[in-house]
């Protein structure tokens, strides 16, 4: 793909079914982290939505972004549970209204990951290093988006935004959570990487694997 | 990991197909998306009473499904929240032009798919209210945490909304009678061991065989603090103190006392408790005037306890001795 052209479905297809793999093999690691603080399913969950994400997009791939976005964020509503599922699934939703349905951009793939993420904040009402997704996707939005302004080539953008959000997920480390299941735990919730700031970082991994070249 | 399944990504659909096989003559089960409920539902006219969460605290919350309780449970994967999806086809299962009551525990993904859920059922243009309950006192309160979780409160809420539908009352007044119970209730519970999530198939926690969680959730959080294994009667003054405190319950106050057991302790053991809550309370000049003992919400296997006191007034004594026909609890009817 070159710099400025359309952004396939078939490539955002690629993404998904990229971060499909990873959560499959991550599944462990991430139940792992979620037993230290949370309740022990994140990884189980996340398997579950994104197969059956995969599973529907196979059956009768959509012909936009918009749509195929749609129907990623309803089927992990439908599936994960929990937390993750309405977060997941708002993300995916609102990248996919944020998205035009004549084709996206690098610019325009950066307006929508943005528009995802702010609404996963609304819909969680969480901050920066509350201990959750926000702290690896809000970096990785803003990384992609400063990168492409200051005339990176897609693929550079997404590394530094998946960089971002490794590190982010990373910075979760030492952080007493704020939000969710984790803030029970109180100053025991320090010391721990939160598994949801850890998922969002293979999502932005997967997207700069996805467009590396 | 030993238990009585076949395959860990089953246990919930296999154990819904039991529950609707043996109680065929109080509830029907949908399969997919998975839910429980009364078997003469929608009830014209009759407030709906939906409530939900993860499974694995059975009898929670399809053995409360019948005539004066709920009218539908949504059940979720083990320890995680049903999904909006779901709730929307169980609201639409039990919405007898009455509107539908959402009784929530205080939990980030219940909240948030119960708000989801809510949004699609307004849109469908059925009247919802939902009410969350927060009893546990071993949480603190604050800013900076997602606030105290729903717990014991919750079954005896469900109880006493559910008689109040029954008799017909609208639904404002049923939401504000389950804040009003969610208000003067409290509750804190204890573990003396870890449970495992089947797909998980290890302990959420690890325990050692002298050590107790104080203040544990109902998911195996981890509590307040971990102490050396102590005495029944030291347990309940740790459990029983702070539930007492927090409201606060005063010297002639009459309450409901509940004692739940986990999932992993027996009756014996759950007597014993109410024993020395009962010797407590009478100690502080507090009157039991109702109770409940047994194992109603649950963390699977897990053994330990939980204590729940609800301040009663002669309404709330009425509607819970108000006939109830369910799976799981079950008088006057």
């Amino acid at each position: 793909m070159s710099d400025g052209a359309a952004i396939t479905v078939d490539e955002v297809v690629a993404w998904l079914r990229d971060f499909a793999a990873v959560m499959a093999r991550e599944k462990d690691a991430l139940t792992a982290l979620d037993s230290a603080i949370g309740d022990g399913d994140h990884g189980i969950n996340m398997d579950r939505g994104m197969r059956a994400v995969m599973e529907k997009v196979d059956a009768a791939t959509p012909a936009d972004v918009p749509a195929l976005m749609k129907t990623v964020g309803m089927a992990l509503i439908s599936k994960v549970g929990g937390a993750a599922g309405p977060l997941y699934g708002t993300l995916f939703l609102q990248f996919g209204s944020a998205a035009g349905p004549d084709g996206l951009t690098p610019d325009g793939w950066a307006a929508c990951l943005a528009a995802g993420v702010a609404g996963v904040r609304a819909r969680g009402k969480a901050e920066l290093e509350d201990k959750t997704m926000v702290d690896a996707l809000q970096p990785a939005a803003d990384a992609v988006s400063a990168a492409l302004g200051e005339g990176a080539s897609f693929a550079d953008a997404l590394a530094r935004g998946a960089d971002a959000a490794e590190e982010g997920a990373r910075a979760t480390i030492p952080l007493v959570a704020r939000k969710g299941r984790a803030s029970y735990l109180g100053e025991r919730s320090a010391g721990h990487q939160d598994p949801g700031a850890t998922s969002s970082a293979h999502l932005v991994r997967s997207a700069a694997r996805m467009w590396a070249v | 990991m030993k238990k009585l399944i076949n395959d860990p990504a089953d246990v919930v659909a296999e154990s819904l197909r039991g529950f609707a096989a043996a109680h065929a003559d109080l509830v029907r089960v949908n399969a997919d998306p998975a839910y429980v409920v009364r078997a003469d539902a929608p009830v014209k006219g009759k407030v709906g009473i939906l409530s939900g969460g993860g499974s694995g605290h059975e009898p929670m919350h399809g053995g409360f499904v019948g005539r004066g309780m709920l009218d539908v449970a949504c059940p979720g994967e083990v320890f995680t929240s049903p999904t909006p999806d779901q709730m929307l086809e169980a609201t639409k299962a039990v919405d007898g032009g009455a509107g539908v009551l959402h009784i929530v525990k205080n939990y980030t993904g219940d909240i948030l798919n119960f708000e989801m859920a809510a949004d699609l059922a307004r849109e469908e243009g059925i009247e919802i209210e939902a009410v969350i309950t927060n009893d546990d006192v071993a949480v603190q309160d604050s800013l900076y945490t997602a606030g105290r979780r729903g717990v014991g409160v919750t079954v005896l809420a469900e109880k006493i909304v559910g008689a109040a539908a029954e008799e017909g009352q609208d639904l404002a007044a049923v939401a504000e009678l389950c804040r009003r119970v969610n208000a003067e209730g409290r509750t804190m519970g204890m573990a003396l061991t870890s449970c495992t999530v089947p797909a998980a198939g290890k302990p959420t926690f690890e325990l050692g065989e002298q050590e107790m969680e104080i203040g544990i959730g109902i998911h195996g959080e981890p509590g307040r603090e971990r102490l050396p294994l102590a005495s029944a009667k030291e347990i309940v003054e740790r459990l029983a103190g702070p539930v007492i405190d927090d409201l606060p319950f005063a010297s002639g106050d009459r309450v409901l006392a509940f004692v739940n057991g986990m999932g992993g302790t027996p009756q014996i053991e759950l007597y014993l408790v109410y024993n020395e809550l009962a010797q407590l309370l009478e100690a502080r000049g507090i009157t039991i005037a109702r109770n409940l003992v047994g194992s109603y919400i649950t963390s699977l296997e897990m053994a330990g306890c939980s204590i729940t006191l609800l301040r009663l007034d002669d309404e709330l004594i009425r509607l819970w001795d108000a006939p109830v026909l369910t799976a799981g609890l079950r008088w006057g009817a």
